[in-house]
């Protein structure tokens, strides 16, 4: 008996770009156990809204007990969670997932759109050196506080920030190379990388998205197909929630 | 204070279990809190071989509900009773195993299987699609349902609780045809046959186009035919649908249920099972009830 459910108060709110939002909640216990990759189960206002909204942790700050999401207004829920402000509160559990295996190789980090937020958490604890490869639609984000950590290359389908096209257009027209490959974004994105890993014998992880219920393994709702026999549910689909959502890119389907 | 009932000669601590399906075995909820202060334990229907179910996604949420269609997802009895009944015999709680198949076989084959283990109960799911029987889903014939009834008791150890499909015009017919087939208690509802169309996409929001409306939302609807068939038949019922607080299943008791069960109310908070077992019990001491049994099928 180690989840819980926290009402946890909201610290910041902020408005980072069209329709995106920086949300700092103060949450010691997960904050301290949160890795890379995870996400947050968030249970909006609305009772009429049953499901938890999954959210990736883009940062997690142990000493002061805070974590930082970064989400798009998607739908009514993300919205009602862009109408709160510092010290409303919300409720929440996790973390929630898997994560990225940190290994000590060269690495490309990967993030398209609103699969950027988790790769700041990632950049911030991976040690080895890193390229981080970002994909916008035609407005940008968060791009500034990867900095610090490793060269940056931009992309987007607009033309107007880096290179104009998809993330792997990119990767070719700038000659980014590494022995591993972290990524988060739309589907067809990770489909992309998938195949370049696979011509490239990279390593890679992906993150995957699916609709979910529970959040944490019970219900069968978010499952991805997978090429061998999953040990849990003995057969080819594995849960996105608790095995996953981050995935050696070689061992699902998309 | 007594909370104690009794399903089929079953002795469950409180009338509180969880619905099939959205309570995996329990492990993941034993996180959050010892499932052991549960009446029971039901667990996700189990068929004889492994089932990849349907393709994604499989829910929507809907406004005070959500729909599923998961195509009964599971990883065969094998791997049940080796991973899944070895965690509950570990919990001080009863322990109901639901069981699905393609056809009657199928259903004998688990029950059989089940026999030599510690499930308590065997709730037997009779709203699958795609069962052998000329297409109809043996919970919406009432001679298919008659048939299946007899062949799983001719074959099973433990009590058996058939659980009835609410997709039917007569629930009370499709209670008594299970209770004069032999069934030991009767639960219901299952989901209500429901589609969702995502008018952006212009395409089903669930892969498999209609789906199980669950939640809240069917509360009343569950009320009702818990109601219609307690009054059907002598024999227990376990009432679910849309319970989510203590008040909820207080109001499928009063209308004739023995039990109840928390089902997509544990999505919107994994206690909340947990909350139904201690809000009967404040109920039952701000109203001084000695005994829960003075509260089934009070109206
Ligand atoms: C593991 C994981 C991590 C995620 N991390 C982030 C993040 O860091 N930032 C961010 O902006 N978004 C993230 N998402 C997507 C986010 O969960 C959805 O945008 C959000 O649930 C939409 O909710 P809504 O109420 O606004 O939309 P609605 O469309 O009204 O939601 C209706 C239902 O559909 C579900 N749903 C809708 N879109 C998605 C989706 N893309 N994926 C899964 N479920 C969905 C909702 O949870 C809800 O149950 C993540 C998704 C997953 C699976
Ligand atoms: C995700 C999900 C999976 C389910 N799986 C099963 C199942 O395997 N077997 C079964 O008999 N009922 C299954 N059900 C039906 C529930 O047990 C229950 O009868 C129904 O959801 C109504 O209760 P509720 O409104 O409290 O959820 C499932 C329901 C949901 C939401
Ligand atoms: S959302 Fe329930 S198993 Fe993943």
């Amino acid at each position: 008996m180690s989840k819980t459910v926290i009402e946890a108060k909201i610290l910041s709110q902020d408005c980072i770009a069209t329709d995106i939002y920086s949300m700092v909640i103060e949450a010691p216990s997960i904050a301290c156990e949160a890795r890379p990759g995870q996400f947050l189960s968030l249970y909006t206002s609305d009772s009429g809204k049953l499901l938890p909204r999954p959210i990736s942790i883009c940062d997690a700050d142990a000493e002061a007990g805070s974590i930082r999401m970064v989400y798009r207004i998607a739908g009514e829920g993300t919205r009602l969670f862009s109408a709160l402000t510092a010290g409303d509160t919300i409720r929440v559990a996790g973390p929630m997932g898997n994560g990225y295996t940190l290994l000590d190789k060269s690495a490309i980090l990967i993030g398209g759109g609103i699969g950027i937020p988790p790769m700041l958490f990632l950049a911030k604890k991976l040690e080895a050196k890193k390229t981080i490869v970002l994909g916008f639609r035609d407005e940008e984000f968060l791009s500034d506080e990867f900095a610090p950590y490793g060269e940056i290359v931009k992309a987007s389908d607009a033309g107007n920030i880096g290179f104009k096209g998809t993330v792997m257009d990119a990767i070719r027209e700038a000659g980014v190379t590494g022995e591993v490959i972290y990524a988060c974004g739309p589907t067809p994105m990770l489909k992309a990388i998938q195949t370049y890993a696979a011509e490239q014998g990279l390593l890679a992880y992906i993150s995957l998205e699916e609709r979910m219920a529970c959040g944490i393994g019970a219900c069968l709702a978010c499952v991805c197909k997978t090429k061998e026999i999953d040990d849990h549910s003995k057969v080819n689909n594995t849960r996105i929630c608790a095995d996953g959502p981050v995935f050696n890119a070689g061992k699902v389907v998309l | 204070m007594k909370t104690e009932v009794s399903i089929a000669g079953v002795t469950l601590k409180n009338p509180v279990t969880v619905a099939s399906g959205t309570f995996g075995s329990g492990m993941e909820y034993d996180e959050f809190f010892d499932v052991s202060k549960l009446g029971a334990v039901t667990t996700k229907g189990v068929a004889n071989v492994p089932w990849p179910g349907n393709p994604t996604p499989r829910i929507a949420e809907t406004q005070g509900g959500m729909m599923n269609a998961i195509g009964l997802q599971n990883p065969g009895i094998d791997t049940f009773i080796e991973r899944d009944l070895a965690f509950l015999s570990k919990k001080d709680t009863r322990i109901i195993v639901n069981v699905c198949g393609r056809s009657i076989e199928d259903y004998v084959e688990v029950v059989e299987r089940l026999a030599d283990t510690n499930a308590d109960l065997l709730e037997i799911n009779v709203s699958c699609p795609n069962v052998k029987e000329g297409g109809i889903a043996f919970g919406t014939d009432p001679a298919a349902l008659a048939k299946i009834t007899k062949e799983v008791k001719a074959h099973a150890k433990q009590p058996v609780i058939m659980k009835l499909s609410p997709n039917v015009t007569d629930i009370a017919l499709m209670a008594k045809t299970a209770e004069d087939a032999g069934a030991d208690a009767i639960s219901l509802i299952n989901t209500i046959t429901g589609m969702k169309i995502d008018v952006e996409r212009r395409r089903f929001a669930i892969a498999n186009k209609t789906a199980g409306v669950s939640g809240p939302a069917i509360h009343p609807i569950a009320v009702r035919m818990v109601y219609q068939a307690a009054h059907a038949v002598s024999v227990p019922v376990i009432g679910m649908g849309g319970v989510a607080t203590a008040s909820d299943a207080l109001e499928m008791m009063m209308a004739g249920a023995t039990a109840v069960a928390v089902g997509t109310a544990n999505f919107a908070d994994p206690t909340a099972s947990l909350k139904v077992v201690e809000g009967i019990e404040d109920y039952m001491r701000r109203h001084e009830i000695e005994d829960i049994g003075e509260l089934i099928g009070c109206v």
